[in-house]
């Protein structure tokens, strides 16, 4: 179907991509693997010819025996959409806002003269029920849609000239468990109905198992090992893939807590937002986030609070840290209720990129949490010390945030974490955006420091994988309650609530009959 | 990092300009109040490079003089509506949605509403023209500029973990407005600064055009301009000359802004590596 040959590639002077080779056959799924800079999208962007200016591209890519780099672009641009379609990771911005989601489906149609106006409109029509929109009038604009439904829009409009190849390029980085499941479903479907092969790029392994008939693992703008998903699961020949995999499914080494006295408590807490009123004369109608949640975390205790986009948990989040007032109900920290700026509880953000202020130098980045209490004489000599304790060295106080990578950036606001000698760490998804072997390595870093400074933490996630792996209990919220509280381990092995099952039910995970043959060989 | 061609061009442009400006106030050919009415209408001479006009004032003196009035004017004009228009904004943007957002940002939306020339004419109609009610004129329609400019720039500021994790360190919207949403800006403000200071210059020629700007016999660009009409047919020197000077300076000044823009944005930073 489609062969890639000593695919090689620069832009400007930097090499991105060295002899990639493969081949997808028909109505098969590829799976590639990797980590973030390891080329995997620019190898899709290479195949449809979409790459940045200053780019230089050799070997060989056909499709269905047609040389792809011997074409105009003008004979490109009838492949694109037509033989090839792509389904890009933000569902987000890959669709126009002001255009309705039946002309977007529409447009590919036209734009390829397949249809006049009236056959386009119902073609778009019928793809967006294949899609599983069929509920959804095509009139709608994206922003009346979630997530979920905007990739199965995407979906629906790659699809729409059923294309001989489909890229997926982290089609489901971006959603919820349970729609990720749901997507994938679809996809694989498709698969299957349209016998058109799928090219599923992702750094997620687990999705991969679950998916790929065939796999390959790119580190560095190299395939380092490829072949069929169970045999590359099972042998794990190449170290970088072995690396991949143990990070994967990496636990760090830590002692469970049962916890001492009560740290933090929260008693009936209600955040309610007013939204516009719809008359203006009417009353504001009511969002109510958060519905009356209670819980209580024990000092010493690493405690996981599991949900989706729009359960509250952030609300939740931010109500603890002081920063939003409640309607109902109250967190108390010690007895105490809480305040922003209180030294006791600090936390650490999901972004890497977006925590800090790029104008500052480090120093001044991780002493900023002394401002409410007041710096400190020593306050030079506890950020040295907070540096190093998550494994920096003191030097890097004079550096600027952009010296460093994610994983680094995320040490730091670790140690910006840790400058007051807090009790709590509230946890707002830190591990999320970094790649698996940086994530292996700062769930060990969140353990040892957790031992070393007798820390509570709050650890938001909907990872469940990560909530097993850093957590005592586990507290899992949906639309603004939560379902089920208890052991993490109880509660993920043998979930009660129906929600929970769900969730548990939707994570893909690597079948653990090959993990098995890895470990007897 | 790679300096954009129209960065380097406009300063240069501008820089002609301004150049010219400060020369002038410690010297100038002739005398630009000297009236010599045996001279008037020279063409260009080596005593008068760009000839003289129809009271026999050296041309290039007043062009020289005449930058030092539109630059002083524009700059001043800025900085008011930088003074008043940033904080204005920052105040808005920290009270997102709330009673003060909502009056800053209408009582922008009314001086927006006014037609901005025709308010200034008022002004200096009823304060009497002079340069410095011109400053104020402009002055003043800078301000919702820049209040807006900043507002908007502000409250994606506001949606960043990094404002998150200076209000959990306890900081108040006006410190965190000032340590970290400001510094922020600059490039915003910077760009947005550029552009209003060419349009002053446009505002300023405009004003003195139609006699409200610096009063004679201060030099003005946009009173030669006026002074040159009834002469357009025997002398197109005398208009197009002081119509070049404004033509220029704003190009210049245009050229910086975007050049300023591709220089400081990040985004267009990263788009060109």
């Amino acid at each position: 179907m489609i062969e890639v040959e000593g695919l090689s590639l620069d832009i400007g002077a930097l090499p991105i991509l060295r002899d990639v080779s493969f081949r997808i056959g028909a109505g098969e799924v590829f799976g590639l693997v990797g980590e973030s800079g390891s080329g995997k999208s620019l190898t899709a962007l290479s195949l449809m010819r979409l790459l940045p200016a200053g780019a230089a591209v050799r070997g060989s890519v056909r499709l269905e025996g047609r040389a792809l780099f011997d074409l105009s672009e003008a004979e490109m641009c009838a492949l694109r959409g037509a033989a090839i379609g792509l389904i890009s990771q933000e569902p987000m911005t890959a669709l126009n806002p002001v255009m309705t989601i039946g002309d977007q489906v529409a447009e590919t149609l036209l734009v390829h003269g397949r249809a006049g106006r009236a056959e386009a409109r119902r073609l778009a029509a019928a793809k967006l029920a294949r899609v599983g929109l069929g509920e959804v009038p095509p009139d709608r604009y994206p922003h009346e849609l979630s997530g979920g439904q905007r990739q199965r829009v995407a979906i629906a409009a790659a699809v729409a000239l059923r294309p001989r190849l489909l890229i997926a390029d982290e089609p489901t980085t971006a959603l919820d468990v349970t729609t990720q499941a749901q997507i994938l479903a679809l996809l694989k479907g498709l698969v299957a109905e349209e016998g058109m092969s799928l090219m599923l790029i992702t750094h997620d392994l687990a999705v991969v198992a679950g998916m790929a008939d065939r796999i390959a693992v790119m580190q560095g703008g190299r395939i380092v090992e490829q072949g069929p998903t169970g045999a590359v699961f099972r042998a794990l020949g190449h170290p970088y893939t072995r690396q991949l995999f143990a990070a994967s499914e990496h636990v760090p080494d830590r002692i469970p807590h049962r916890g001492g006295d009560v740290l933090l408590e929260v008693r009936g807490a209600v955040r309610d937002y007013r939204l516009p009123r719809r008359s203006p004369v009417g009353a504001h109608p009511v969002l109510r986030a958060v519905r009356g949640v209670s819980f209580t975390l024990r000092r010493g205790e690493s405690l996981g609070l599991v949900g989706e986009s729009g359960s509250g948990k952030s609300t939740l989040a931010r109500a603890i840290l002081g920063l939003e007032p409640l309607q109902g109900g109250q967190i108390l920290l010690d007895g105490a209720p809480v305040r922003a700026g209180d030294p006791r509880m600090q936390v650490v953000f999901q972004d890497p990129y977006g925590s800090f202020n790029p104008r500052h130098r480090v120093g001044r980045l991780v002493a900023e949490p002394f401002h409410a209490a007041g710096r400190p004489p020593d306050a030079a000599a506890r950020v040295a010390e907070a540096l190093e304790a998550v494994h920096l060295s003191a030097a890097d106080a004079q550096k600027y945030i952009h010296e460093f990578s994610g994983g680094q950036r995320q040490r730091i606001a670790i140690a910006r974490a840790l400058i007051t000698r807090p009790e709590l760490i509230v946890l707002d998804e830190p591990v999320s955006a970094l790649d698996v072997s940086v994530r292996a390595r700062i769930l060990d870093l969140l353990a040892e420091l957790q031992e070393r400074f007798r820390l509570s933490y709050l650890f938001i996630t909907h990872d469940l994988a990560v909530v097993r792996a850093i957590t005592d209990r586990v507290l899992v919220m949906r639309a603004g309650e939560i379902v089920e509280e208890g052991e993490t381990a109880a509660v993920l092995d043998a979930p009660r609530h129906p929600y929970t099952r769900e969730l548990v039910a939707a994570a893909p995970a690597i079948p653990t009959d090959w993990r098995g043959e890895r470990r007897h060989g | 990092m790679r300096v954009p061609v129209q960065l380097v061009a406009g300063g240069a442009l501008a820089g002609v300009f301004l150049a010219l400006a400060l020369v002038s106030l410690v010297w100038t050919p002739h005398d630009v109040a000297a009236l010599s009415i045996a001279d008037k209408l020279r063409p260009a001479s080596a005593a008068h490079p760009l000839g003289t006009d129809h009271f026999g004032r050296d041309i290039l003196s007043m062009i020289m003089v005449g930058a030092r009035t539109s630059l002083a004017v524009a700059l001043l004009a800025v900085g008011i509506g930088m003074a008043a228009g940033v904080p204005l904004g920052l105040i808005a943007a920290a009270n997102r949605g709330g009673l003060i957002d909502e009056l800053v940002m209408r009582a922008n939306d009314l001086v927006f509403a006014f037609p901005s020339l025709v308010i200034a004419i008022l002004i200096t109609a009823v304060f009497g023209p002079s340069a410095v009610n011109a400053i104020l004129a402009i002055g003043i329609f800078n301000i919702p500029v820049f209040a807006r400019v900043t507002r908007g720039g502000a409250l994606s500021l506001w949606t960043l973990d990094y404002i998150l994790a200076a209000r959990v360190a306890g900081k108040g919207a006006a410190r965190i407005s000032i340590e970290h949403i400001l510094p922020n800006l600059l490039n915003l403000l910077i760009v947005q600064g550029t552009i209003q200071f060419s349009l002053g210059i446009l505002a300023e020629a405009a004003l003195s055009y139609v006699g409200l700007g610096a009063q004679p016999p201060t030099p003005s660009w946009g009173r030669m301009l006026a002074e040159a009409q009834t002469l357009i047919y025997t002398d197109p020197a005398l208009a197009i000359i002081p119509g070049l000077a404004i033509v220029l300076t704003v190009l210049g000044l245009n050229l910086m802004g975007d050049g300023l823009r591709d220089l400081l944005d990040p985004r267009l930073r990263r788009i060109r590596a």
